[in-house]
């Protein structure tokens, strides 16, 4: 059956706009299955960005919805989900907007381990503000600041988010698009931080400088880079060379912020 | 028995001509007429689905 994305966009929102080829769409499709399956009210429902084109997301839904400071989404979610723990808190973002000017509060949220799930879009650029290198900008690509090529090496979003103790972390791609929902739907259920990052193509300020011929090369580059994790276990080093992996990355259980923090408060208030 | 025909709903003003709909589909139904995708040729549709699964913009609704 085709499936009915209207009943959680905002009436009259559509069309979106993010530019032909975008991958930003493909991903909002993939957050709407996965509230679908995971049955989330959209009252009880929070989505909350920063800035950017992926930041541009939360608009569209018909959710409860934040669109916060440059970077600055984990930290206004944060203050969502410590006043109200009941709420589902669903953070969607750029790389530039999550690892860059947010990095902090990034890292931060992982450690705390607090009840949310991030979803990371990382299409290796500033695509809103015209082409800028992230942290997630590969060496050697060029970006309309690394004209001549990019010294920085990249962040690895997944590992960064394992490394600073985020509970469970996947990886998905724009082109594997029956893959995103089950893996948001996994991220909403795991109760503690989690972390989504989808591969994603901004052929705009991305794709032509990096001698992208079209959109469709993008997707079948992604299709290219993509191994997921079981197939990993049987390829050798020189095999997974340029490769990224996808799928549920990390998985554990630890305690959860908002649950500690009541403890606090039940041992403050004995304390009296 | 005939077999069934999907449907393929293209909304034209949604689309944006990214051609990633034409391009990934496995029997290629699909093709582009101008800047927007159109049905070419819907007996070799297997309703797998990509190309709604795929259409950044919600421009295509696939009904098996
Ligand atoms: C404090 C502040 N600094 C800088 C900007 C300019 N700015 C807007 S969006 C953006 C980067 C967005 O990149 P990313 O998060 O990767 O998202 P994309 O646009 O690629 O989806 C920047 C630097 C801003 N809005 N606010
Ligand atoms: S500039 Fe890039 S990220 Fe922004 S909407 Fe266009 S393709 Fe997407
Ligand atoms: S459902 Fe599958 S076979 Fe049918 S048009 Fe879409 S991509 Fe092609
Ligand atoms: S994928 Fe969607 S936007 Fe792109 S050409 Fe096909 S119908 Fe149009």
């Amino acid at each position: 059956m085709s499936f009915d994305y209207d009943k959680y966009i905002r009436p009259g929102k559509l069309p979106h706009i993010w530019c032909p080829g975008c991958g930003h769409g493909i991903v909002m499709k993939g957050l709407i299955r996965a509230i679908d399956a995971c049955g989330l009210k959209k009252e009880e429902t929070a989505i909350v960005s920063g800035i950017g084109c992926a930041s541009r997301l939360p608009g569209y839904m018909d959710c409860c919805t934040l669109h916060t400071a440059h970077g600055r989404a984990a930290a206004f979610a944060t203050g969502v989900k410590m006043a109200r723990p009941e709420m589902n808190v669903i953070l969607v973002g750029g790389d530039g907007d999550g690892t860059a000017i947010g990095g902090n509060h990034f890292i931060h949220a992982c450690r705390r381990n607090i009840n949310m799930t991030y979803i990371i879009l990382n299409n290796k650029i500033y695509g809103m503000t015209g082409g800028q290198f992230s942290p997630a900008t590969p060496t050697g690509a060029k970006a309309s600041t690394t004209p001549y090529g990019n010294p920085d090496p990249a962040f690895d979003i997944a590992k960064l988010a394992i490394g600073a103790g985020a509970t469970f972390v996947a990886r998905g791609t724009a082109f594997h698009a029956n893959q995103i929902d089950k893996l948001i739907t996994e991220a909403i259920q795991h109760k503690g931080f989690s972390v989504v990052e989808i591969l994603d193509d901004c052929p705009t300020t991305y794709g032509r400088r990096n001698k992208f011929k079209s959109v469709v090369e993008m997707m079948n580059h992604l299709k290219d880079i993509a191994v997921p994790v079981k197939a990993a276990e049987k390829m050798s080093p020189e095999q997974l060379q340029g490769k990224v992996l996808t799928g549920v990355l990390h998985k554990e259980e630890k305690p959860e912020y908002t649950e500690q923090y009541a403890q606090v408060i039940e041992r403050a208030q004995a304390a009296k | 028995m005939e077999k069934k025909l999907p449907t393929i709903e293209i909304i034209e003003k949604y689309c944006k001509g990214c051609h990633i709909c034409v391009e990934f589909c496995p029997t290629k139904v699909l093709e582009m007429k101008g800047f927007v995708a159109s049905v070419k040729n819907l007996e070799a549709c297997i309703k797998c689905m990509q190309c709604e699964l795929r259409c950044p913009d919600f421009a295509i609704k696939v009904t098996p």
